[in-house]
């Protein structure tokens, strides 16, 4: 009987048929480790760095009377407002009637508002009568107007933490400074047409 | 004197045990990645020096997107079931509580919740819906909503969230605040992305003396 020709396809070798070259089955398998541990390090940086951080706010209580509310010193206060295209304005104690000491800051940069609250910082610290709590007079008021972005109010709330400002306040602003805000905010982008 | 000769060894080294176990970290890694769920709404969060990681479960969240339309999101789904029980037991809606319940966020007036319920998950885009109407404090349904969370987080902690976008305005931030105070909600939080502190700050400095951030 014959026997079963088990080696496949045409291969029988004979006498004098050259062998085919044996290739060698290793790879060379150093790039894909590379790309492996790539991947792996992609993998480990986006898994744990997309956390969102979360800051708290405490809202104050409107219904406590106004005989009841902490009232702040003149000399403590730093009303800080923002307008309309990154604009950013304050003002110190009151706002005078002829609007004299209503100023304009900037986010970053130069006469930067952290410069400003810094000085009001170093001001209220110098005055301090009770050596044991310099910054109890600082209050800050924020006073948002209605043309300013959601990420200017964040900003300006960092700012606080950033300065370590203990007290502040998100508080509605008035239409007189909401006026203010406007035409100085229309004043800054005519100049800088 | 003749020294041994060594014999020399081969430079190559057997990489399949490292590629291995290479892929084995990969595969792990892919699979274990949660990507984050594709947003229905577009929300660019500002960054802020905050370091406390926001809440990831049994929040009630709300988002503020960039033209300020304002939506709910209840994480809850046992507290979706009370909330839309509640809702149609005191105005009447008649909506459809399993839908609601399988809903991942609310964007719509009260009086379309019925035909917003009814749009498939796939097609409830941000961008497409009206948003819960919060526009000043007389038309303001956020605050009806947020009685209805208070009611039923009663006696519970809850966590609220706001998201707002980088361009929201500050009214539409303004009126979720007035729907808060309304319901008496004092505390919230705010999502962000992290940032260190600016160098030189205050804040830099106490987190380089090894003081811990108080919030």
């Amino acid at each position: 009987m014959a026997e079963l020709d088990t080696s496949g396809g045409g291969h029988k070798k004979g006498p004098g048929v050259k062998k085919g070259k044996k290739l060698s089955t290793r790879v060379d398998l150093t790039p894909m480790v590379d790309l492996g541990f790539l991947l792996i390090t992609f993998f480990i940086f986006t898994t744990t760095m997309s956390q969102p951080t979360a800051m708290k706010l405490i809202l104050p209580d409107d219904k406590v009377k106004p005989e009841e509310q902490n009232k702040a010193k003149e000399s403590g206060a730093l009303t800080i407002l923002m307008g309309a295209d990154n604009h950013i304005y304050y003002y110190e104690g009151q706002l005078k009637p002829d609007a004299s000491n209503f100023l304009s800051a900037s986010y970053n940069g130069e006469n930067s508002i952290r410069d400003v609250i810094l000085k009001k910082k170093e001001y209220v610290r110098s005055v301090a009568q009770d050596p044991t709590n310099p910054e109890k007079d600082l209050v800050i008021v924020i006073k948002p107007s209605s043309t300013c972005t959601y990420k200017n109010v964040i900003d300006i709330l960092d700012e606080m933490s950033i300065n370590v400002v203990k007290k502040y306040a998100l508080v509605d602003i008035f239409d007189i400074e909401e006026q203010l805000v406007k035409k100085s905010d229309e004043a800054a982008k005519s100049s800088s047409n | 004197m003749g020294r041994a000769k060594l014999p020399r060894k081969s430079t190559t080294i057997d990489m399949t045990a490292m590629c291995d176990v290479a892929f084995l970290l990969l595969s792990f890694f892919i699979l274990t990645t949660k990507f984050k769920p594709s947003e229905a709404i577009a929300v660019t969060t500002p960054s802020s020096v905050s370091s406390k990681v926001a809440p990831n479960k049994d929040f009630v969240l709300i988002t503020i997107d960039k033209d300020g339309k304002v939506f709910l999101t209840i994480d809850d789904k046992q507290k979706r079931e009370t909330i839309a029980n509640s809702l149609n037991a005191t105005k009447n809606l008649g909506i459809d509580v399993p839908a609601f319940k399988s809903a991942n966020f609310i964007g719509a007036p009260l009086s379309g919740l019925k035909s917003f319920l009814a749009i498939s998950e796939e097609n409830r885009k941000g961008n497409l819906l009206p948003g819960i109407p919060c526009k000043d404090s007389t038309d303001n349904e956020l605050i009806v909503w947020m009685q209805v969370v208070n009611e039923a987080y009663a006696g519970a902690k809850l966590d609220l969230l706001l998201k707002g976008d980088n361009l929201a305005k500050y009214p539409a931030f303004k009126n979720v605040l007035v729907a808060f105070k309304k319901n008496n909600i004092q505390r919230f939080q705010m999502i962000t992305n992290p940032e260190n502190a600016p160098a030189g700050s205050e804040l830099y400095k106490k987190s380089m003396s090894g003081e811990k951030q108080e919030n």
